[in-house]
């Protein structure tokens, strides 16, 4: 017998990376929350690498954070090592990434969420959604308990009608041997969801004990770590390595005489597998004359002795398994802990969801992470982020917020997602945002930070703290454009040390930084400012003035995509009444239903005569009464 | 709504005496301005028409003698200020106006867009809006008809190559970016990059040359033949046209009398132009002057200087070989029926590189080997023709010149010192900017290139 549980603004069933950032953010907005998960000792649990952040995810980190997320500060609070990534390349590109201390990070996770005043956790699997009328009401555990609220997240990852395939044996289960969800699935079904079937994999895990790590190279962390939490003030410094050996011919031989039994291959394994995350035998095959591949030996905490062999995602049999490992320099005596499997699960097709990821036909359901087609903890925890607060915005009558593509890689994220849909687990990279030179890790509080403050997802002190920052940049930035650098003997001699081309007019210190030679430190040391300036503040400076010109391009061609992006489409708007329309143009739309015209335009099948089309519909305001 | 100004030759190409360039949009009036040489468009009366030259502001040649109707919004077909530029109906003239304007800033307007934006401003009554959209569904479509019949084969084959290149070139800086420690994969340098800049550039170039010379395929070889009085200048012009029955003979202009004999030789369409009174002018640099004439004769794609072989080489003839010293010519010896009297030794010094054919036009002889050299000059290299006729469409070379631009930035960016990740920008944007030409601005086609070009993931 269904009994009532309670009532609530907000529930996010799953507490995976995207459930704990959806819930938090709800409950930043005020929203009184219930957070449902299988197993509360694996909170945030990080089933797959011990890693946090990298190209274009590192930059998501940061920019939930501006926007109240918790994946910086907590990762901030339990690395292993930080390192920063591609520093000998533009700002734009800079990207930090961290090693995590897997049961640390679930432990602070829970506690940073067990604090919060509005926020109920409870150990719950949900069988079934409150559905009615097209509205969603609550949803309904296996326990039989119902919980109503206004507004519903999934966020179930991987977990839906999962499969664990290692070899030729396979078995229901979600990640890590944890129980799938397999009613949930077929509700979603019943409720007119388009599903589709998706594949991801993880490598075996080794005991520490039994690496001979003289035979690999050290990666060790940077010497000055850096933090992803606007907020974070001390960084851990004594920091753990990771290591780097390599396959080689004779582990080749090994994968090809028994590619036969690789799930992969044998044809077990029916969902579609990321590309950029391809099983060791994938990678042999299609790279087959390639002599060796990496693989990074990643410590999965501080007290423990399990390691993470990255590159190694496999889902050939636990024997296999063994004899790779053993064939790989300083693996040779290893010791499996766990092996690797792949993991085949049911994923939500996104163009089911509007840009605030809301279901289009049930109101008040929203879905988030891994559910919808992504991969990565980054990915997750982004899109819970958005859904927390676009849930709670909807059951509180608050401002809903999308974020475009110059504004955020997470809007890059979610517009991809929404308008184009996926055909395999989506990643993140760098190469999916036009604007990337606009989208750094420097300048995440400068995009953010307004918004932020707006929908109360950060705190009073914090926003002062930023006002001052920008208020310091703007001040220093007219110092340097005032102050006059003149021709000296002095000053020829430092230009010759950083080997620049001799000054012969007087100069204002502005002009002389956009040189490629010039460094802020270096103008700091002709004309001082009154007093040190963080170092934040003086990144941003030499950023600004450096790529100036760049900066600009991209602020024009944003100020085009924004044109478009303005014209908002009616929600009631009636394609089939359009006849200029091309069929398949008609039935793109009528599945998006974008909001603008802007995304109308990046719907593949979607060509500009149909975009004009559109535009001339909508311009003249009198739909479907042509 | 649209702020940008748009242009487009607004009559059917190739079939009229009169061809309208038309501009739409905020800058209409100011654009032609910076072109046009006669009253001051920015203060004359609406609904005007104006007599004047058109002016390569870069050059500072004339390009055309034009009317130019202006018409300021709202009382105009766009309600936008709309400029009319009337001119001379040959489609080198009609083109070149085109490419001007929309170096000064106008862009090529979408197929409809005029009868969009009339709409759009409200001049258009509603009940007209499903008639605009069949017109802008129809003018694409028959524009991406022309658009892939042109691009059937070659030109096509050759843009996949040269972006093919390039996001080899894109993919692997992305890859540098997205996944920094992979070690199989080496770092784009500068060096690799800027070598791979020059040569697409290299190719773009030499493409932008053919398209050249495919427009002249379709429009004729201006040819002015110059040369002393009664060297025989007239008899090789009538020569020419009984060989070779012309195609198209006197087409007056409207505002000024040009005479133009088309004629076919071998395949390469001759067009015989008169522009300053060449031909009927015995001595052009005693009429106009030698700097004038040099301005003249650079417009002429091919130039058949006539001598005498009746006379030693006088004055005049050493003048006139200054004046073509730098342009594509054939020199004539006419009059092999009398007695040799030119110094052959003296011509051919003279005459460099210049081919050089003895002829007597009277006696019909060493027409042959004049209209050989006329072809060989043309079809040089291994340009076959119908390699020519492909670049033809002003969308297209205005393509490959913002390709060019674009790679001049990314090679100055290398130049400056910038990051990799940011001379890229450039590459992706000449990428993106070749796919128009071809249709195909997919941006997850750099994606699938990361994943097949390298071995990547954990």
């Amino acid at each position: 017998m269904v009994y009532d549980a309670g009532h609530f603004d907000v529930i996010v069933i799953g507490a995976g990376h995207a459930g704990v950032e959806a819930a938090n953010a709800a409950v930043k907005r005020g929203a009184k929350t219930l957070m449902l998960t299988l197993n509360l000792d694996m909170v945030a649990f990080m089933p797959c690498n011990p890693s946090i952040g990298g190209p274009a995810k590192g930059v998501v980190v940061r920019e939930m954070d501006v926007l109240g997320g918790l994946m910086g500060k907590v990762i901030d609070k339990t690395n292993i090592q930080m390192r920063m990534l591609n520093t000998g390349k533009g700002p734009a590109v800079r990207a930090l990434r961290a090693q995590a201390d897997k049961p640390l990070y679930i432990q602070e996770m829970k506690y940073q969420l067990e604090k919060l005043e509005k926020l109920t956790m409870r150990q719950a699997m949900v069988e079934q959604l409150i559905v009615e009328d097209g509205v969603c009401k609550g949803v309904i555990t296996e326990t039989k308990a119902a919980y109503y609220a206004k507004s519903v997240v999934i966020t179930t990852g991987t977990f839906m009608r999962g499969r664990v395939i290692i070899g030729d044996m396979s078995y229901e289960s979600g990640p890590n041997n944890q129980r799938p969800s397999v009613k949930l699935s077929e509700h979603l079904e019943e409720l007119g969801f388009q599903l589709v079937r998706f594949k991801t994999g993880t490598p075996p895990r080794v005991n520490s004990r039994t690496i001979d790590y003289d035979k690999t190279e050290i990666q060790p962390g940077d010497e000055v770590p850096s933090s992803f939490s606007y907020e974070t003030k001390t960084t851990i410094t004594d920091q753990i390595p990771c290591w780097l050996t390599y396959t080689n011919e004779k582990t080749h031989q090994i994968i090809n005489d028994n590619l036969g039994l690789s799930a992969m291959y044998s044809g077990m394994i029916k969902g579609t597998g990321p590309r950029y995350c391809p099983s060791i035998e994938d990678k042999i095959v299609r790279f087959h004359d390639k002599p060796r591949h990496q693989i990074f030996l990643e410590p999965e905490g501080r007290d423990t002795e399990e390691v993470y062999v990255q590159g190694l995602s496999t889902s050939l049999p636990e024997f296999v398994q063994h004899e790779i490992l053993r064939s790989i320099p300083g693996l040779e005596k290893t010791e499996i802990m766990r092996p690797g499997y792949a993991i085949e699960y049911d994923a939500v097709v996104p163009t089911q969801l509007w840009p605030t990821l809301e279901v289009k036909n049930i109101s008040g359901l929203f879905t988030a992470g891994q559910i919808n087609g992504t991969s990565g903890y980054e990915e997750a925890g982004a899109q819970g982020l958005m859904a927390g607060i676009n849930a709670a915005a909807k059951a509180l009558e608050k401002d809903t917020l999308i974020l475009d593509r110059s504004q955020a890689y997470i809007g890059v994220l979610i517009d991809d997602l929404v308008t184009k849909g996926t055909n395999e687990p989506y990643r993140l990279l760098t190469s999916r945002a036009e604007y990337r030179l606009l989208l750094r890790h420097d300048n995440a509080d400068i995009r953010l930070s307004d918004i932020a403050y707006q929908l109360e997802l950060i705190s009073e002190e914090r926003y002062k703290n930023y006002q001052a920052k920008m208020m310091m940049i703007a001040e220093e930035k007219k110092r340097l454009a005032k102050a006059t650098i003149k021709p000296s003997e002095d000053l020829e001699n430092l230009m010759a040390e950083i080997g620049g081309t001799t000054l012969r007019e007087p100069t204002k210190a502005a002009e002389l930084l956009k040189r490629p030679e010039v460094s802020y430190a270096f103008i700091e040391k002709i004309v001082p400012a009154e007093r040190d300036l963080p170092y934040d503040v003086k990144e941003q400076i030499e950023i600004q003035y450096k790529y100036q010109g760049y900066i600009e391009k991209s602020n024009q061609q944003v100020d085009r995509m924004k044109k478009m992006e303005n014209k908002v489409i009616p929600d009631n708007i009636d394609y089939d009444a359009i006849s200029g329309l091309a069929t398949e143009a008609k039935q793109k739309l009528k599945t998006v239903r974008p909001l603008s015209v802007g995304q109308a335009s990046r719907i593949s099948g979607v060509n500009p005569a149909d975009v004009s089309i559109l535009l001339v519909y909508i311009e003249q305001g009198s739909i479907a009464k042509i | 709504m649209e702020l940008d100004t748009i242009a487009a030759i607004s009559t059917p190409l190739g079939e009229g005496a009169i061809a309208i360039v038309r501009l739409s949009g905020d800058q209409a009036i100011s654009i032609a301005n910076k072109i046009f040489n006669g009253a001051d468009l920015t203060t004359v009366d609406s609904h005007t028409i104006n007599y004047g030259k058109i002016i390569d502001p870069d050059t500072e040649q004339m390009v055309e003698e034009v009317m130019v109707s202006i018409m300021r919004g709202p009382r105009t077909f766009t309600r936008e200020d709309v400029i009319e530029i009337n001119c001379h109906g040959g489609l080198a003239s009609v083109n070149r106006l085109l490419e001007l304007v929309l170096q000064l800033g106008a862009r090529l307007a979408e197929p409809g867009e005029f009868t969009k934006r009339a709409f759009l401003n409200g001049r258009i009554d509603l009940s007209q809006a499903e008639a605009v959209m069949d017109l802008i569904r129809a003018k694409t479509d028959k524009a991406m008809g022309v658009a892939l019949k042109q691009l059937d084969g070659k030109l096509s084959k050759f843009i996949h190559r040269l972006r093919a290149n390039l996001i080899e070139s894109v993919a692997h800086v992305e890859v540098n970016i997205d996944y920094p420690e992979y070690d199989d994969v080496e770092e784009m340098t500068q060096g690799i990059m800027l070598e791979k800049i020059e040569e697409v550039s290299q190719e773009i170039a030499r493409l932008l040359a053919m398209a050249k010379q495919g427009k002249i395929l379709r429009e004729g070889i201006s040819t002015a033949i110059i040369g002393r009085p009664n060297v025989g200048k007239s008899s090789l012009m009538n020569a020419l046209v009984h060989e070779n029955k012309a195609i198209v003979t006197d087409v007056p202009g409207t505002t000024r009398d040009v005479i133009e004999e088309y004629v076919n030789v071998r395949g390469v369409p001759l067009r015989l132009v008169d522009t300053a009174g060449i031909r009927d002018t015995d001595d052009i640099v005693e009429k106009i002057g030698v700097e004038r004439s040099r301005q003249v004769l650079k417009e002429a794609d091919l130039i058949l200087l006539v001598l005498n072989n009746n006379e030693p080489l006088s004055e005049q003839d050493l003048q006139l070989f200054d004046l073509v010293k730098d342009l594509e010519c054939i020199v004539l010896i006419n009059k092999t029926d009398l007695p040799n009297k030119v110094d052959k030794e003296q011509v051919e010094s003279l005459a460099k590189d210049f081919p050089i054919i003895t002829t007597s036009l009277i006696e019909e002889e060493g027409l042959d080997q004049l209209e050989e050299a006329i072809a060989k000059t043309f079809f040089t290299g291994n340009i076959e023709s119908d390699d020519l006729s492909y670049v033809s469409n002003v969308r297209h070379i205005q393509l490959l010149k913002q390709s060019l631009h674009s790679l001049a930035d990314a090679r100055g960016a290398i130049e400056a010192g910038m990051p990799m990740d940011l001379v890229q920008i450039d590459v992706t944007r000449t990428w993106q900017l070749l796919g128009e030409i071809i249709g195909d601005t997919v941006q997850d086609s750099l994606i699938d290139q990361l994943f097949s070009q390298f071995c990547l993931g954990k």
